[in-house]
This record gives C-alpha cells, structure tokens and sequence, in this order.
C-alpha cells in the first residue's frame, strides 16, 4: 500500500479501535467520579477527579457484595459442570465413530436455535418445589445448559486437535486408555480445556434473563443490577457496569489465543 | 484400540441426561405453560399477549432493530476481517481491541451507553463543545423515540460485532491465499476477488454467524433495558415483564414460545439462504 | 525375541473387505516388509498385529502365544508411527524411556536403556530437549529411539520414513537397517516405498487388494514377480509387459526364440529395462524409441513395442535418439511369462 491509502487504512483501524475502547474508557471515568462527575456539565475527559472512594461507596451498598459473590458462585459452579458434562461428550465426539453421534451432535446445535434462557420460565416452578429456587446453584444449572453445547463442541475441536497417533503411542507402550488419555491427551489439551472454562464463566457471569428470572433475594450481580436499574443513581450504575466489564475483559484477553479454536468450529 | 462400543455412550450420556432435563424438558413445558389459562387449555394467553398494548410496539422494535443492527454488524465485521487480512505488524493487538466486547454483557453494553449518551453525558459534552447543542439534552427518553433506537443499535453494534468478527477471521484463516492470488494474476480487481472468491467462500461461516447472531439478537432485553427502560418494549423484555410485575406465566411462557418460534425460522431461513453445495465446498 | 504368526486374519468395513483372510509367518529375528499401494490393507494389518485395530476374524500369534484378544499394552511390543507420535509435552529423554516407566522398571534401568537407544541413533545431545525443537530427521530418530528402549520382542513400522526428505531417508534406511541387525528385533515393516522394501527386509510381503500376492526375498519378488502386478508394481522402471503367441513350445521374437512354459495360446512375456542389449534393427526385436532421457548413470529410453509400452534402461553413453528405432536382446535367464488372461506368473517348468 502507498501513501495516501495507507494513510486511510492506518486511520480506520485506529478509529475502529477507538471505537471499542472510548466507551470502556469513559464509564470508567464515570464510575470512579462518584455523583459529582455524572452531574458535571461539561464533562471532563480526563480523569481529574476519579478516586476509589466511589467505587468503594458502591460496593458497601446492600446486596451489591452479595451479589457479586452470588455471581462468582454461579460461574464458577456452572464452569466446573459445563467442562465435567461437556469434556467427556467431547471427546466421545472427537474420538469415536459411533452410531448416534450425529444426532447427538444436532441436539448440541439446535440448542443454539432457541434463546434458551427464556427457557428458565417454566423451571421457576420446579425450582421452588425442589429448593434450587434463588440459590446460585439453581442459576447455574440453567446457564451450563448455555454453556455446556459450547463447551462439548470446543474440546471436541480441540481433542481433534490432538493427533489419535500419540494415543496409540501411548497405548502401544503399555498404557491403558486411561492411562493414556492422563498422561498424553489432558496434558496437551488443558490450556484449551482451560480457555473453554474461562468462557464458561463469562457466559455465566454475563447472563442476565434466566438470573432475573431465577432468583428474588438471592441475586446475581446482573439479576441484581437489572433489577435497581430505575430507581439507582446514574454513578451506581455506571460502577455496577464497570464491575461487569472488568473480569470479562481479563478473561478474553487470558484466552485470546483459542478464540478460534472456540468460534471457528461453529462454522462445523 | 479395540473399540469398546459403550464406551463413547457412557462419555455422551451425562451431557445428553442433562440437556435433557434443562433443554427439551422446559421447552417442552414452555409451550405447555402458553396454552394453559385460567380457563383450562386454549389460548387464552396468546389472545391475551396479542392484546396486549405493548404488543405490536414490541414486535415491531424487536423486528426493526434485528433488521438494522445485523446487516450493520456483518458489514463492520466483514470490513474489519478484511483489514486484519492485510495488517502484519500490531495485528494481535488490534484483533484483542476488536474482540473485547465479546466479555461485554448486554446489560454492562447498555449501561456504557447509557454513560455516553444521558442528559449530561459524554456525547452531549461533545456536541456542546462543538456548539450543536445549548446545554444538557435528553435523547432516550419516550418523547425521542428515534434517538432511543439508534442508541440501542449504537450499543449493540459495538457489543455484538466481536462475536461475527471472529467466526468470519476463523473462516477468512480457512481460505487459502492461493486463491485470490490466481485471481489476481487472472487479473481479477480488489472488489472483484472479495465478491467472487472471498465471499463465496466464507458463506459456511457467514451462515453459522448470522444464524447465531440473529437468534440472540431476537433475545434482545437488558440492553434496552439499561438505556430506556419500558420506553422500548421488545418480545424479551415483556416475556420478563409479564413474569416478574404481572407475574403471569402463561402470558410470559406465550412471549417465550413466539421468540422460539421466530427464532427457529430465522435459523431456517438462514440454512436455506446460504446453503452450500456438499460438492462446492472448500 | 519371537516370531509371529498371522492366522487367516479378516478385516471388513461394513460391506468393504479390508483384509481377506491373510496368513503370514514371520521367524523370530526376521524382518519383514508389507509392500503395496494405498489402500490394500498393509497398514490395517499392521494395526491388528498392535492391537490398534479389531480384526474381523483370524488369530495373531507372538511369540507362539495368541494375543488377539489382547490390548495393545498387555501384547508387548513397540512401533514407530508414519507421523513419529513423539509427545510433545516429554523430553526426549522422557519419551525414550516412556515404555520403560510405564512398565515400572527401576529409574536406574530405565536411565541405562533410554542412554544405550540414544547412543544408538545418536540423539543424546537432545535428550533434554523438547520434540518442538527437533527437526523432523531428529524426531523420527527419537521416535525409533523409545522403541528399541523397550528392547520389544516385536518392533512394528508404520512407513517411518515417509515424511522424511529424500536425502534423510536414504541416510535413515541405512541406519536403521545397521540398527535393527545389531538389536536382532523382529520386525514387521509397512511401506509403498519399493526400495525401502527391498534395501531393508529380508522378506518382501507384498499385498494387494486386501491379500498377500507374493511372500519372497527382495532379489526373487524382484526379479521374479508372481503376478503383472507385483512386476509393475515393484522396480523403478516397471517390469515390461508384452503380449507374445507360444507356438510349438516356444516363442519367437524378432530373430530371438525364447523357450514358452506352454505349447501354444497367448501368453504376456515380462522383462526387466536393464535386462536388455541393443543391437542393430532387424536383427533382434523392432524397438521405437519416442523419448530418450540421460538420467546420468543411464540413459531411460521410452517407446513401444508393437501396442505396448516399454521402458529399456541402456548405457549412459548409448547414442540413441527419439524416433528412431532400435532392436532388444532380451536376457532369455532373466524373463517371465505370464499368463495373459489371469495375469499369475507361470512357471517355465509346468
């Protein structure tokens, strides 16, 4: 490229990463000014005024700790059942020829077809009777059935990606399947098994429907925030957005190397 | 090894036992749910939604934000994968940037907006400073109806483009380069390889994006909820209305079975759109 | 040690017959080739002797004990795979001694064995090593490696040296073959590769559509083919084929009168390229030469003779050129007829 379409490109990717990153930056900006810096007119780009201490104000509100413990409850359950079901299934689907594996393989799909947290609605009923009702645990059960499709297309993808050859290897010298799938496949698998947790989490972590819907007292960070959306100051709910953003960015930046090998096998 | 034939069942049941009980269970109890009033089986509900005041306003938003935001979004991803193809130095960098927002709930995107474009907000600040406006305006409330919905697109384009930029850069990784080089030596311009050899390669991917953005964007809710609050009724939203204010299921349960139902023909009509011939794959 | 015997051994895919009831025995100390093209069962074969693969019935016997039943860890043997499966995630010393650690053996075993294989293929500057780090040369000699430290009864070889450039293979060939004599390991070896067939094993088997066509050293299946496909199939050129009519118990050819194994039919004679002499035309059989290429160490010439196609390796400094025609003197100790209908050799002396 010369000169003056260079020029052009440069400044079109500059303008598309700004884009995403202005608007982080400015609810950051938002959330660390407290009340005075959502009220002031006009705004100040720069983050003069920001301090912990609003933040901090945030936080000690009532519910919001409780929520966000909630929150981390719920994720992480729903990626300790998401990998548990999924990784196995995955395999299964990776490894094996076996009759039903393609109907299996629909089921995963088709739960893509379908907003499946509206299908929290009718659980609401159970729940209550079987009191998994406003419990984390509850809310994580509806979101591994989100996360948990993902999570057996993901390591199948990856568990392909690991050459039958070494598990034969393996065999050969004297390993049971066992043996071999400890020794040889989960080692070479677990940064991506990993990454697929991580996503898991954030799945959890970012659902709002099936945690509204799930829960009264007992709220997720969202559920809770979705909730006091109209009767919250403005500088509470920017800090409540902020605290969603935060982890979710880490997260995607820890597993940024197997987006691909996440999303990619979706195109299957 | 000697294929042991349980084996790869006994590995599938407990993710089939518990899509079973989480998935075909409540969606069958969902569509249950929708036909029982208090007057017994019928349809009750549904007459009851379809009368609803909200209703038609709903449909409609639903109907003209996925018809907005997803053309947008594909366009932008598609320009954006493009870009990626041509960058070498910093383009980790770049795709990390471009891919953030896929962390980003929908409600955490709504409220970033909402920090940009309230009355005394950062957008309002600019416009100021450049002198269109004269002092602090309101854009989202139910008087500006216009500047609500492009808000909402506003927000969702910059949330829910991530997701269509990654599986259209898997599929762009998928197509040799080869490709377009014969192309180019056959004298083939630009535009013309991206439409004749770029773009039809990439419909695999195309389809499995638009056909998973499509159904989310049908799931539209806490975005709008963050910016405007009732003031821009869409399906979801009077789904979680009707069960959290009115506490009625069956009406709730009514929204949800007309989102699948949607849903389920979108991904169909995106199945058949952009099928590819078995033999002219890649 | 221990020989190995393969017993009407079957394998089908569905309505696809991989294997036809195939029997070979293999003596203790002996290596055998399994020489064919892609998709004759060679590889599929192989993996039932490992236990990688299920057989559809048949036995397989190691060392007089029947191991069919068994899993591939409970048989005892080793193998080097077309791809090398050297771990990734394990030193080389790690993936040398991995058959020995899982057998239990005492650390200071295992550190003898896993030296004396490195020494062997010259790999102990690596053993501490990643495989990521190794070229695919050093690889396959890690690979080869972790086989021998095991010192297997059996030593199974999936085309080792198929990924491996041409140079690195001839060097490998000899290495290995020096190798294995000294380890005295039985040894199956799958290849499509002719020369790796012929430089390394003491006995050819020579597969073909899921069944062994000839089981020979490499001088006799080379020189002696049983059948038009094994002719074609080994030697660089292929062995010629042409159509001949037996009269009276013999064949005549263009001034040359060849004894026929029949009184009288049509038969297919098959003869070597380098199994010729020139000689002037009209004095021996009519030999139109269409392309003549010096490959240096000889010179190939392509033509016909009458409708078939006929490759003659002559001496590099012949001055032969295309278009012209020439006459063949074939080596009358070095053909063999074949059976024009069926294609099996037929033996001069029936």
């Amino acid at each position: 490229m010369t000169g003056p379409r260079r020029f052009l490109f440069v400044t079109g990717v500059i303008t598309l990463c700004a884009w995403i990153l202005v608007p982080i930056y400015l609810i950051a900006l938002g959330s660390f000014g407290g009340r005075p810096a959502v009220f002031k007119w006009p705004k100040d780009w720069l983050p003069w005024n920001a301090s912990l201490d609003a933040m901090l104000l945030f936080l000690r509100i009532e519910g919001v700790w409780n929520a966000a413990i909630n929150s981390v409850i719920a994720a992480g359950l729903t990626m300790i059942f998401s990998i548990l079901l999924g990784a196995p299934a995955g395999y299964a689907l990776a490894r094996f020829d076996f009759r039903g594996a393609n109907a299996f393989r629909l089921l995963v799909l088709l739960t893509r077809a379908f907003p499946l947290a509206i299908l929290a609605l009718p659980l609401t009923v159970i729940f209550i009777k079987l009191g998994l009702y406003d419990t984390p645990f509850g809310v994580s059960l509806v979101h591994t059935a989100l996360a948990l499709p993902f999570a057996a297309l993901v390591t199948a993808s990856l568990f392909v990606g690991i050459p039958r050859e070494l598990e034969e290897a393996a065999w050969v010298f004297g390993c049971t399947r066992w043996q071999a799938f400890t020794k040889v496949v989960l080692p070479l698998a677990l940064p991506g098994v990993a990454a697929a947790a991580i996503f898991a989490f954030v799945i959890s972590w970012n659902e709002v429907f099936a945690a509204s819907v799930l829960t009264v007292r007992e709220r997720t960070l969202t559920a809770y925030l979705l909730t006091v959306l109209s009767e919250s100051p403005l500088h509470y709910r920017f800090a409540g957005g902020f605290i969603l953003i935060v982890p979710s960015v880490l997260f995607i930046f820890a597993v940024r190397k197997y987006l691909f090998a996440m999303w990619g096998v979706s195109s299957k | 090894m000697t294929q042991s034939r349980w084996l790869p069942y006994a590995l599938i049941a407990p993710a089939m036992v518990f899509l079973g009980i989480f998935f075909i269970v409540p969606l069958v109890q969902t569509i249950m749910l929708s036909f029982q009033g208090g007057s017994g089986f019928g349809l009750e509900n549904y007459s009851k939604m379809v009368g609803d005041l909200n209703f038609g306003l709903a449909i409609k938003n639903t109907f003209l934000l996925v018809l907005t935001v997803i053309p947008l979004q594909v366009g932008l991803a598609l320009a954006m994968g493009m870009m990626l193809q041509k960058m070498t130095a910093g383009r980790d960098v770049v795709l990390w940037i471009w891919t953030i927002p896929l962390g980003v709930s929908d409600l955490a995107a709504g409220l970033v907006w909402l920090a940009l474009l309230q009355n005394t907000g950062y957008i309002n600040s600019m416009l100021f400073a450049m002198g269109l406006i004269e002092g602090p305006t309101p854009w989202l409330n139910s008087e500006t109806p216009v500047t609500l919905f492009v808000a909402v697109v506003l927000a969702e384009v910059w949330r829910a483009t991530a997701i269509v930029l990654v599986i259209l850069v898997g599929g762009l990784q998928l197509i040799p380069k080869e490709f377009g080089e014969a192309a180019e030596i056959f004298g083939a311009k630009p535009w013309t390889r991206f439409t004749r050899i770029t773009l039809p390669l990439l419909k695999p991917s195309l389809q499995s994006a638009l056909i998973l953005r499509t159904v989310l964007a049908f799931e539209v809710f806490a975005v709008v909820y963050a910016l405007g609050g009732r003031n821009f009724p869409v399906l979801v939203g009077e789904a979680y209305v009707w069960q959290r204010e009115n506490q009625n299921y069956g009406v709730a349960a009514a929204y949800a079975v007309l989102v699948m139902i949607i849903s389920l023909a979108a991904t169909i009509f995106w199945l058949r759109a952009l099928r590819t011939k078995p033999e002219a794959q890649a | 040690m221990a020989g190995i015997v393969i017993d009407r051994i079957a394998k089908s895919f569905g309505a696809v017959s991989a294997l036809k009831e195939v029997s070979l025995e293999i003596a203790d100390g002996e290596f055998v080739a399994l020489l064919g093209p892609s998709g004759c069962g060679k590889t599929t074969l192989l993996r039932i002797m490992a236990g990688l693969e299920t057989r559809s019935s048949g036995r397989v016997l190691i060392g007089g004990r029947d191991v069919s039943d068994l899993k591939p860890y409970e048989r005892g043997l080793a193998m080097v795979f077309q791809n090398y499966a050297v771990f990734p995630h394990m030193t080389v010393y790690d993936n040398v001694g991995f058959g020995l650690t899982m057998q239990k053996k005492p650390k200071d075993v295992i550190d003898r064995q896993v030296k004396k294989a490195a020494a062997l293929l010259h790999i102990e500057p690596y053993l501490e090593r990643y495989p990521a780090k190794l070229s695919g040369g050093q690889r396959q000699r890690v690979a080869v490696a972790r086989a021998l430290a095991v010192e297997p009864a059996v030593l199974l070889m999936d085309e080792p040296l198929s990924n491996l450039d041409a140079l690195l293979r001839l060097e490998m060939r000899a290495e290995l073959k020096s190798v294995l004599r000294e380890a005295g390991t039985t040894t199956v070896y799958v290849t499509h590769d002719q020369t790796e067939a012929m430089g390394l094993a003491d006995r050819i088997a020579v597969m073909h559509g899921g069944k062994i066509v000839q089981i020979a050293p490499p001088t006799e299946v080379y020189s002696r083919p049983a059948s038009m496909f094994v002719g074609g199939f080994v030697g660089s050129p292929p062995m010629n084929f042409i159509p001949v009519e037996a009269r009276a118990g013999s064949v005549a050819l263009g001034g040359q009168t060849l004894a026929a194994p029949r009184a009288s039919g049509a038969l297919t004679l098959g003869f070597r390229g380098e199994d010729v002499t020139l000689a002037p035309p009209g004095e021996a059989m009519p030999f139109t030469v269409r392309v003549a290429e010096p490959m240096g160490s000889h010179l190939l010439l392509t033509g016909r003779i009458g409708d078939a196609v006929v490759r003659v390796v002559a001496p590099p400094a012949s001055i032969v050129k295309a278009g012209e025609t020439v006459g063949l003197r074939l080596d009358p100790d070095r053909i063999v007829f074949m059976d024009a209908a069926t294609g099996a050799a037929t033996d001069l002396a029936a």
